[in-house]
């Protein structure tokens, strides 16, 4: 009997050479986030990726411009849904920017005490998911129980976990409650507790710093090319912070180090966002001291601002007032205006058209997460399959905001 | 309200360039590499969290439901057997608030179906009958419905109430039912909620025309 391989063509004999094509997600168990990556491969080595975005797009910008300004923050809500506060913080001050209105000085004490608190959740979220997708579990259950604590004040401040709805045009909703200071006092020592925990039993492991040192790497000139802001570009060693570099609320008397990394790799990045935590807490720390503890919240417009409530139900001035703004809106000049904050992910900027009605006329977004998403490409392109998990978990993209 | 140029938070302040900080790189010392060693550290790490969580088990110690998240062992509540209570702002069901001849307080005026985001709120308004001292001074709903599917609970309906006449502080989260149009809460169920106080009455102190008490006059009593 001959030889099966005489009667072969030599070509037959070799293994395919068309490159291997792969689906990751939308619905990946290791991506956090609604997004497809469709890998082109060779071996275990990517050679081509296509990061395909927009599997969360809800018409957030359309929708906006249906209803009044002020119904737009239950919208900015679910952009970011990790940290909603940033955003309904972000929203108000775009639009009191266009107003040409600041709000008093305990509203801006309070913002970014509820804002560094949501930064916080944001890193936790991050850094813990990112872990959980290496296979470090523990350390993500214990960044959940540290941000039970935050969502625990945000719970008795502002009456929702997750969809606080809390930010107003011209104030908050409601004042901080007589326990506010108490409640981040006595959680902050236990938060600072449970990261310290998360991070003895991630930064000696090695088998996380494998996964994590070198890999992902990105240059400054790179990043600043992409567009990228927050821990993402901060990792590069470029010290832009919003909240340094154009001071808005109170954050031009708060003390804080901008954290920078050095190799602009998935370990800065983590590192990054892991001091960003203490640095928080360090702001959280001087906004309880210097926040007044009485004083008006809300400005003293009642174009912009609802009157108080007794007003509305004894004094026809009260209740014409409350109907027109509930009926028509809050009226912002006509004009635009691009508002930047700094949000857990970068900057986050709101381009508001006005018409000089109650409704916007246009409402864009900048999510700081669609830049690092559009920079993804380059930095898995040439890497490893398990390279691709860490590094997009390091993006921390929010699908909400990403896909807008 | 006109844009003035002012010294505004948005200002950008003459300052020097920021000096960053610069975080650690990871310290490859030989016991890292060894990765054995640190493994068991680590776990003994989450060992002291079993174990100790294990021993308040067995004691049946248990967290304080409110204050859960700071306890430093298990922070489990035995939920439905346990609750942990809703906060004060808590942004619950619905309830309408009633006068206190037991009608809604309502007066129909659609400010809370308008401010709402997800358009959940559904009103009919009706004249009172001829005769009734209310006529021709306000309405009341003749249907009043929520659909608690639709509501995202931002709370802006209480707050574009001008007369308390709608709530949110049932201290209760929408029960779960088996079909959709259960959740499509009528009138005369959202009547029936109490507040965490157990009172249906609405603390408007607005008075009834008609009324001696009222300031103004009544429609009878012409100026």
């Amino acid at each position: 009997m001959e030889p099966l391989d005489e009667e072969l063509e030599e070509s037959a004999l070799e293994l395919p050479s068309e490159p291997m094509q792969l689906n990751m997600g939308p619905a990946h168990p290791a991506m956090h986030g609604t997004v497809r990556i469709v890998l082109e491969l060779s071996g275990e080595t990517i050679t081509k990726a296509d990061v395909q975005i927009g599997y969360l797009h809800r018409g957030f910008e359309k929708m906006c411009e249906r209803g009044t300004w002020t119904q737009c923050f239950p919208y900015v809500d679910r952009l970011n849904y990790v940290s909603p506060m940033l955003n309904n913080v972000g929203f108000a001050l775009a639009v009191e920017k266009m107003l040409g209105v600041t709000v008093p000085e305990r509203c801006q004490y309070y913002r970014v005490a509820l804002g560094e608190l949501a930064r916080i959740c944001d890193h936790l979220v991050c850094n813990g998911a990112m872990a959980m997708e290496l296979g470090a579990f523990t350390p993500f259950l214990y960044c959940a129980r540290a941000r039970e604590i935050i969502w625990d004040i945000f719970e008795e401040e502002t009456g929702a976990r997750v969809t606080h709805s809390f930010g107003r045009v011209g104030g908050m909703a409601r004042p901080p409650t007589a326990m506010f200071k108490d409640m981040v006092r006595s959680g902050l020592p236990r938060l600072l507790f449970m990261v310290g925990e998360t991070e003895k039993l991630l930064l000696k492991n090695r088998i996380f710093l494998d996964r994590l040192e070198g890999v992902g790497r990105v240059s400054k000139e790179t990043a600043f090319a992409l567009g990228w802001t927050g821990p993402t570009l901060r990792s590069t060693g470029a010290a832009y912070d919003v909240r340094r570099a154009h001071p808005y609320l109170v954050y031009d008397r708060m003390e804080f180090d901008v954290p920078v990394g050095s190799a602009g790799d998935n370990y800065d990045r983590f590192m990054c966002r892991q001091e960003e935590i203490r640095q928080s807490v360090r702001i959280l720390e001087q906004v309880l001291d210097q926040m007044p503890d009485s004083g008006p919240v809300n400005i003293d417009d009642p174009r912009i601002v609802l009157p108080p409530k007794e007003e509305v139900y004894t004094t026809i001035e009260g209740t014409i007032q409350h109907f027109k703004i509930v009926m028509e809106g809050v009226k912002v000049p006509a004009g635009e205006c691009y508002s930047y904050t700094e949000a857990g992910n970068g900057e986050l900027g709101f381009y508001l058209v006005s018409d000089g009605s109650g409704t916007p006329y246009r409402v864009r977004i900048r999510p700081p997460c669609f830049a690092a998403v559009a920079g993804l490409q380059q930095l898995i392109e040439g890497a490893m399959i398990p390279d691709v998990i860490p590094t997009f978990g390091s993006m921390n993209m929010i699908g909400g905001e990403c896909d807008h | 309200m006109a844009a003035k140029t002012q010294s505004t938070p948005w200002t950008k302040p003459a300052g020097k360039p920021t000096a960053g900080k610069v975080v650690p790189r990871p310290a490859r010392t030989a016991q890292v590499q060894a990765y054995l060693p640190e493994f068991f550290k680590g776990l003994g790490l989450t060992m002291r969290h079993f174990f100790k969580n294990t021993k308040e088990m067995m004691l049946g110690q248990k967290a304080d439901p409110v204050l859960e998240s700071l306890s430093e062992g298990i922070t489990t509540i035995m939920y439905p057997e346990e609750k942990r209570p809703y906060p004060e702002r808590f942004r619950g069901v619905h309830r309408l608030t009633l006068r206190d001849d037991g009608s809604p307080r309502c007066v129909a005026c659609l400010c809370c179906s308008t401010a709402c985001p997800a358009q959940c709120i559904h009103i009919e308004p009706a004249e009172y009958p001829v005769g009734d001292a209310r006529r021709g001074y306000e309405r009341f709903p003749g249907s009043f419905v929520i659909d608690e599917l639709r509501c995202v609970f931002c709370g802006f309906c209480v707050e574009a109430c001008p007369c308390d006449a709608i709530r949110m502080d049932t201290g209760h989260h929408p029960v779960p039912y088996d079909s959709r149009d259960q959740f499509i809460y009528k009138k005369e169920l959202l009547m029936t909620f109490t507040g965490r106080d157990g009172e249906r009455l609405t603390e408007n102190p607005r008075h009834e025309p008609g009324d001696p008490s009222h300031p103004g006059i009544s429609r009878d009593q012409h100026h």
